[in-house]
């Protein structure tokens, strides 16, 4: 009988513990499907960030190293500047990556330090309950914005792939979401981008992915998309913003 | 026999570094160290190495958990602040079971304190750098030969133990010169490290570096393995100088920079016919109990001498346990403390004492 569907083998078969509608399982799967895809999955090491996520060193059938929060691209540059024929790549939350680790973000892009850095943006800080993330909509009400995020206190949402965009370390900034079949597509083939530039020595490459929370949103997975859709794509506008294989190189 | 060289503290415990295989050096600046990073970027990269000169301490310690994860030697060099900064990482690889070197070359706190000389960070090398039940393994230099001979001794042990390593040495170590010889056995890494994460390449199943644990038993049987670990860097690693102890009536303790002042404070006391000698740490965790409790029969009173406000003289106290008399001499600020001032306190001891 011919095989239609197989299960990647970059995932191990520990069962996800994400939430219904938590897009972290859509994206741990086509990472590793890239990963497969590209037969790299024997040279890599993962970089697992402080988050919901921190667990995924129990799903990617690759080489795990745990970081502190915020220190992931730290880490990853240490692994790689150690081995430099591993294909290095870090899985980052909204508040690891913009908040606590923009710092280590910034210096690994503009050094254009040759890793894969997968970011998962949606707009709260999931695993400590839903507090405010430095990506949390103005107005959005979450667990230390009860009254809604009032920029006049509480600042503004950092876009991040304008911002890393600007340095010329960064290889490739791109955002997507996976939110429809066409969408999850244009992520997978961004996210096997992201892995080529690292076996082609480009520089850092950023894909960025609009997510959901749909427990700390209070929404249902079905509303939660549609939440998505309606309010995070208007502030965080889908596309390439940096693409040094593009003509020009910008977009 | 290897020829001497003249060399500044700094610069030689960098080359050290790099003779005994360690290439990959994360640092940021800041005085009194900046030497061991300047050396380390003039010379590994015709070495065949990294030098990466980091955003902040932060991400240079974490660098170097990464590196060190990925199964090559690794080290991060900083003074008193820049160490403060660099205790979460600290604590990651020890939780992680990493071996790793740290180098402190000491200056005045707190706060962003004062440039000179101090031993002010014993307490933060020896009882908690960094969160959570750990310790690390601590050399106390007192001369730039040992600023050299300690490089590839806290390596060796900190892998034989998974452990991160710390060379706790101080602002006039590290600037002053003297003429060493680097030892002829090379690179002494060992070769395995089963448990890197450098790609499992299809041929054993994946490792993973972590310090995470939420069932609080598996993390409390973790710690314990970790402390049985402990227990035998306690009973094989204890390192101390004994110093014209056999006789001694007064016993000074005093490591790294206060130990030479002192030192030179009990020739002239000795001259002057008093029975005085010294415990030097030279671990300064695992502290060298076993030499403090081969002084105990001769001895009558202790005194420690360190360049702060009385940090190791606990640990003293601890092994004497109330059967002798354990007093406290230090300079502190950046203050090193002079061998007439540690001689009067050996004559007040000698005076009421005999």
């Amino acid at each position: 009988m011919a095989v239609v569907f197989e299960k990647t083998k970059a995932l191990t078969d520990v069962p996800f513990h994400y939430c219904p509608g938590c897009t972290h399982g859509i994206v741990h799967r086509l990472v590793a499907e890239v990963l497969d895809e590209l037969g790299v999955v024997g040279q890599t090491v993962g970089v697992a960030s402080v988050g919901c996520s921190v667990f995924s060193y129990n799903y990617f059938n690759c080489d795990m190293v745990q970081a502190a929060h915020g220190r992931a691209p730290a880490v990853a540059t240490g692994i790689k500047r150690a081995v430099p024929e591993n294909v290095v790549f870090t899985y980052q939350g909204d508040g690891d990556l913009a908040a606590i680790g923009m710092a280590e973000t910034v210096h690994a892009a503009t050094r254009g330090e040759n890793i894969t850095v997968i970011f998962i943006n949606n707009a709260i800080y999931g695993m400590t309950g839903g507090q405010m993330a430095p990506t949390s909509l103005p107005g959005q009400i979450t667990q230390t914005s009860p009254y809604g995020r009032d920029t006049a206190t509480a600042g503004h949402p950092i876009r991040v792939c304008e911002l890393l965009s600007t340095l010329s370390g960064t290889a490739l900034a791109q955002r997507v979401t996976v939110d429809s079949v066409k969408n999850v597509n244009i992520a997978k083939k961004a996210i096997k981008k992201g892995f080529q530039n690292q076996i082609d020595k480009k520089g850092y490459s950023i894909i960025e992915v609009v997510s959901t929370c749909p427990t700390n949103w209070g929404l249902t997975p079905e509303e939660s998309m549609k939440w998505l859709r309606e309010n995070m794509l208007e502030y965080y506008p889908l596309g390439v913003y940096k693409d040094i294989d593009a003509e020009g190189g910008d977009k | 026999m290897a020829e001497k060289v003249l060399m500044k503290g700094n610069e030689a415990l960098a080359e050290a570094a790099i003779q005994c295989g360690c290439k990959h050096y994360f640092g940021y600046p800041i005085t009194p160290q900046t030497e061991i990073a300047a050396y380390m970027s003039k010379r590994l990269p015709k070495e065949g190495g990294v030098f990466l000169q980091a955003e902040s301490e932060v991400a240079a310690i974490n660098m170097v958990l990464g590196a060190t994860a990925a199964g090559v030697r690794s080290m991060t060099s900083s003074s008193s602040p820049g160490v403060s900064l660099k205790s979460e990482g600290v604590s990651y690889i020890a939780g992680s079971d990493l071996p790793a070197l740290i180098i402190n070359v000491q200056r005045g706190g707190p706060g962003l304190g004062g440039i000179q000389p101090s031993q002010s960070d014993y307490w933060q090398a020896t009882k908690a750098l960094g969160h959570g039940d750990f310790q690390m393994f601590v050399l106390a230099p007192s001369t730039i030969q040992e600023m050299v001979d300690f490089v590839p001794l806290a390596f060796e042990v900190g892998e034989k133990y998974r452990v991160p390593s710390m060379i706790l040495s101080d602002g006039m170590l590290g600037q002053m010169m003297e003429p060493v010889e680097f030892p002829e056995k090379k690179d002494t890494a060992i070769a395995e490290k089963p448990w890197a994460t450098n790609g499992h390449q299809n041929k054993r199943p994946k490792n993973i570096v972590n310090s995470l644990y939420i069932e609080p038993e598996v993390l409390e049987n973790l710690v314990k393995e970790r402390y049985e670990r402990y227990e035998k860097i306690k009973a094989e690693e204890q390192r101390a100088e004994e110093f014209m102890t056999e006789d001694a009536e007064i016993v000074i303790v005093a490591f790294g920079a206060s130990s030479r002042v002192a030192r030179s404070a009990i020739k002239t006391a000795r001259e002057e016919g008093i029975k005085v000698g010294m415990v030097r740490p030279i671990t300064l965790w695992p502290f060298p109990e076993k030499a403090i409790e081969k002084t105990i029969p001769t001895a009558k009173k202790y005194l420690c001498v360190e360049m702060n406000m009385g940090q190791m003289v606990d640990d003293v106290r601890l092994v004497v346990n109330g059967r002798k008399p354990v007093e406290f001499f230090g300079r502190t600020g950046g203050v090193i403390p002079t061998p007439a001032e540690v001689l009067d306190q050996i004559r007040a001891l000698a005076g009421k004492e005999m």
